[in-house]
């Protein structure tokens, strides 16, 4: 429960609000996170948060954060150089590995590529599935790791994009994930979904995959909710019987649809 | 038990005898915690002899109702205290981590030895005890047994604390631990266990020991062998104690309570619950927390601290966008839920240990047994 020391490494500015900090140990680090885990960043006389892991290359951990409060503004602004405390890895990741040869398919929606970057990565790497990966954002600012989506492309990735609402030069989609959902290529039989957005573009694109045929057990959902201890100790992320912290964040749409359909749960 | 078993276990201290255990405890270096008489409610505070002890006095607990009159001689002739043992447990605030920062923006992180001095939890209820047990499995040793973390302050508290249960003789109108199977009879996870016998000719204490550290302790004190007529003393006092209880909660029941997550029943208890959180607060088994940071005036060093928090205030599940739970309903659904539903999922066991506390310090006088009730009546009449 108490931080590691980390020093900023690298630091990428993603966006007017998003952040990516490349950190490692300055001592001792932590056991190598899975994608879908998080891990629990601390500045210096302010707090912690939850952070999802954004990527690992080698000892070096990727978190990318947006600026929502005083502890996420602190560590946006950390410099090459800085120090900030760090525990980890918590919480269930995505179920990624051994899962024969059906396809992958990712949906994403804005901060929402976050956590699913590893993993996509990790599915590009072994090279066995059929990847497809849908990306929703307000607006064509708001789409991520442009880099990324350019070498996952050319890896074979499927990739699509989508805004909410398009911009002087933008020509391509605008509309919901969801509609990415409905007319992309992939064996609905033979398919582990992965989504993870906000959670109301969760739950239509997770009804949009059933639709297509995709079993609910296939669908895997990263949920938020306010994580203090990350232990399930402080009970702020509970969620019907599941603590999201320790139980998540990635839960699938057979166990949590009959929560989220709940109001206010 | 076998019978001659059962009278060896027990012994009987008069009460200078009873003077003389506390006094021992206190000359040995332990703090004793044992409950006392204070702003017009019992509740567990420092004691360090029999004189300190709310003797003849006696709380009317109703929904929303607390009063202490005069009774007979008893020391313990109370039943739920107004708090816990949770603030002797779950220290309110309590120091996690400490870090310091050079000039060159060098942190140093170091997490403090917990602060577990030797204390005795004189007069635990078999509520409480019940209680402990349950936040063992929720942050103490037995979660580290589940999945690996575990408080270091509530464990290193929960093994230095030597419990002494004392039966309760006289449950309160709100108490409903016998619907629980709770109590009101101690029967594991004490060091001693004391039926107080206060009748016009005597005034004893029958006490057996639960552990060996607890045989070591009744061993120096003067005392007499127990009788057979002091073992029916006894069971006189839970049978007289389990019958006076009128409230509880139908085993059955917080499943079909969970069953109905969105009744316009949950709207009507929102209306009188004023989100006030003293159900929380006074609850032995809420182990809610939330963390807040310090820094001094130089920037230099800074701690991290960790106090109670309640699921009744808003910012409780506060996420970008807002708090989940905005209404009062959905926060009462939760904690209700959690504590008598959820529980088992997560733990293995009712959150509800019976106490009642929840019920009397409720401003309005809300009745968790009453709510029960009612919604598994909706979920019937739904099913």
């Amino acid at each position: 429960m108490t931080p590691l020391v980390h020093r900023v490494v690298d630091r990428h500015v993603e966006s007017d609000e998003v952040v990516t900090l490349a950190i490692a140990a300055r001592d001792a680090g932590i056991d190598p996170p899975e994608p879908g885990q998080f891990n629990m960043l601390w500045s210096f006389g302010v707090g912690e948060a939850p952070i999802s892991l954004a990527g690992i290359e080698g000892d070096v951990l990727l978190h990318s954060i947006r600026r929502v409060g005083a502890v996420t503004n602190t560590l946006c602004d950390l410099q090459v150089g800085d120090e900030l405390g760090l525990r980890g890895p918590y919480g269930t990741g995505w179920s990624c590995n051994d899962l024969g040869s059906g396809d992958a398919v990712v949906v994403a929606g804005g901060l929402g590529l976050v956590p699913v970057r590893p993993l996509i990565d990790s599915l590009v790497d072994s090279g066995e599935r059929r990847v497809v990966l849908l990306v929703g954002a307000r607006t064509p600012e708001g789409l991520l790791y442009a880099d990324d989506m350019d070498r996952w492309a050319d890896s074979g990735v499927d990739v699509q994009t989508t805004v909410d609402v398009g911009t002087e030069g933008w020509r391509g989609n605008v509309g919901l994930v969801t509609m990415l959902v409905e007319r992309a290529e992939f064996d609905a039989s033979d398919t582990i979904a992965y989504v993870c957005g906000p959670e109301v573009m969760m739950r239509f694109a997770a009804v949009a995959l059933v639709d297509r045929g995709v079993a609910a057990p296939s669908i895997e959902l990263s949920l938020e909710r306010n994580m203090h201890c990350a232990v399930g100790h402080c009970g702020h992320c509970q969620i019907g019987p599941h603590f999201v912290c320790k139980d998540g964040p990635v839960i699938s749409w057979d166990r949590s649809e009959p929560l989220l359909r709940v109001r206010s749960l | 038990m076998d019978p001659h078993a059962r009278l060896s276990g027990h012994r009987v201290l008069s009460l200078s005898g009873f003077e003389a255990l506390i006094n021992s405890l206190v000359e040995e270096g332990r703090r004793v915690l044992g409950p006392v008489a204070t702003d017009g409610v019992i509740t567990y505070s420092d004691v360090t002899s029999v004189a300190d002890l709310p003797k003849g006095l006696r709380d009317q607990q109703a929904p929303g109702s607390y009063t202490l009159e005069s009774s007979d001689t008893s020391l313990f002739g109370f039943a739920s205290t107004a708090a816990s043992w949770k603030p002797f447990l779950m220290p309110e605030p309590t120091l996690l981590i400490r870090a310091s920062r050079t000039t060159d923006k060098t942190i140093t992180i170091e997490q403090p030895e917990p602060e577990a001095p030797p204390t005795v939890f004189l007069g635990v209820r078999s509520c409480d005890l019940a209680a402990m047990g349950v936040l063992d499995d929720a942050v103490g040793d037995s979660a580290g047994r589940h999945n690996g973390v575990f408080d270091p302050t509530y464990s290193a508290r929960r093994r230095e604390a030597f419990v002494i249960a004392v039966a309760c003789a006289k449950p309160s109108a709100t108490c409903f631990c016998g619907s629980m199977s709770t109590g009101p009879t101690p029967t594991a996870g004490y060091d001693l266990v004391v039926h107080e016998i206060c009748k016009a000719e005597r005034h004893e204490f029958v006490i057996a020991a639960g552990s060996t550290e607890g045989d070591g302790v009744l061993d120096g004190i003067d005392s007499r062998a127990a009788t057979t007529d002091d073992l029916s003393a006894i069971d006189a006092i839970h049978h007289e104690a389990a019958a006076s209880m009128t409230r509880g909660i139908d085993p059955a029941d917080p499943s079909l309570a969970a069953s109905v997550p969105e009744a316009t029943l949950w709207n009507d208890i929102a209306k009188q619950c004023l989100s006030c959180g003293n159900c929380t607060m006074v609850c032995p088994t809420c182990f809610c927390s939330t963390t807040f940071d310090t820094t001094d005036l130089t920037g230099t060093t800074s701690e991290r601290w960790r106090s109670w928090d309640s699921c009744f205030t808003n910012d409780f599940t506060a996420i970008h966008g807002g708090a989940v739970r905005h209404t009062t309903a959905s926060r009462y659904r939760q904690w209700l839920l959690h504590k008598v539903d959820r529980w088992h999922e997560q733990f293995g066991s009712s959150g509800c240990v019976g106490c009642g506390r929840c019920i009397t310090w409720c401003p309005p006088g809300i009745d968790i047994t009453d709510e029960v009730k009612k919604l598994a009546a909706v979920a019937r009449e739904e099913g």
